[in-house]
């Protein structure tokens, strides 16, 4: 297979990802856009893994992935915490209502 | 000349990254949840084309099966406007273009330069091998990763658990509120989708959020 095909799938979900996150104000939606930036964070590990040689032999690439997967999960977990919390101090998911400490 | 895995690996791309676009235009936040499911699937197909099996049905589960629904519950206990937002982002929807398609360009032409000839020789990586790298070479991390989840969970609990004197409506009216829990057009958030809920803030009085003058 062509290596520059996963990569290029990944510069994809990664820049819509930076889209979502940049235009969105919803928090919800900026959590998943941030979701679509790990995956595409993943997908460039596993690829990465498999052209390497000596990496491809200890499956690095496909560790460093799994704990990625990980550490994203517990990023929605925590991050879906504080979006409660927003909404039930300021009735708004908005994020531009989260403003305390801008200025 | 394009082998198969090349073509199916097209097709993967151009689904994922439909359904990715549609997560990001989708003016209802619901769709957007769902089309994430069709965008992490891709994902997992593009492990399995790349032949890491395990990491392909752990993304099935830990992402489509736990991520996805928790988004869902999200939705659903912050009763948020599903609906579209008045309106997004204050620099428009065409601003962001500039970085994301800036960086897209930057990605594209390294990637075509540096790999664009580039082969991977599949090669199937059972998960007995990853586990053995796992648990041998990667033992204290994967340790150190399990402690971090529990940390996280617990974190979690701690930040959405509901406190003493806590929220917008101040206390006399929970009271009031309380005995009628079940008449949901009573409650504090679901005045109506846009400007209500920001009114139920503004009347709170002291025990609600900080008041304007002092967050500006």
């Amino acid at each position: 297979m062509n290596a520059s095909f996963p990569l290029l799938f990944a510069a994809v979900l990664f820049c819509i990802g930076v889209y979502g996150v940049l235009s969105r104000r919803n928090a919800v939606m900026v959590l998943m856009s941030v979701e679509l930036m790990i995956a595409a964070v993943t997908i460039n590990l596993v690829t990465f893994g498999a052209i390497a040689p000596v990496v491809q032999r200890e499956h690095v690439g496909q560790v460093f992935a799994l704990f990625v997967l990980a550490i994203g999960a517990a990023e929605v977990g925590i991050g879906l915490a504080i979006v409660l919390l927003l909404y039930r101090n300021r009735a708004s998911v908005n994020i531009d209502d989260a403003d305390l400490m801008k200025y | 000349m394009l082998s198969i895995q090349d073509v199916a690996m097209l097709g993967v791309a151009v689904i994922g990254g439909g359904a990715a676009l549609l997560v990001v235009m989708s003016r209802n936040v619901v769709h957007s949840a769902l089309y994430l499911v069709i965008a992490l699937l891709s994902v997992a197909g593009t492990f399995l084309l790349l032949g890491a099996e395990f990491l392909a049905w752990a993304q099935v589960l830990v992402y489509v099966g736990a991520v996805v629904v928790l988004i869902l519950f999200g939705l659903m206990l912050t009763r948020a406007p599903i609906g579209p937002m008045p309106q997004e982002s204050d620099v428009g929807p065409w601003f962001p273009l500039v970085p994301a398609g800036g960086l897209f360009a930057v990605l594209a032409y390294l990637t075509f330069t540096q790999f664009g000839d580039q082969r991977i020789d599949l090669t199937v990586v059972r998960t007995s091998a990853l586990g053995e790298q796992i648990y041998v070479a990667w033992a204290f991390p994967f340790m150190v990763l399990g402690f971090f989840l529990t940390v996280a969970l617990i974190g979690a609990v701690v930040i959405a658990r509901r406190e003493e004197g806590e929220g917008p409506i101040s206390a006399e009216e929970r009271e009031t509120l309380e005995p009628t829990y079940t008449d949901a057009t009573s409650r504090p958030g679901r005045v109506s989708p846009h400007g209500g809920a920001r009114d139920a803030v503004d009347t709170s009085g002291t025990e609600g959020p900080v008041p304007d003058e002092v967050r500006s």
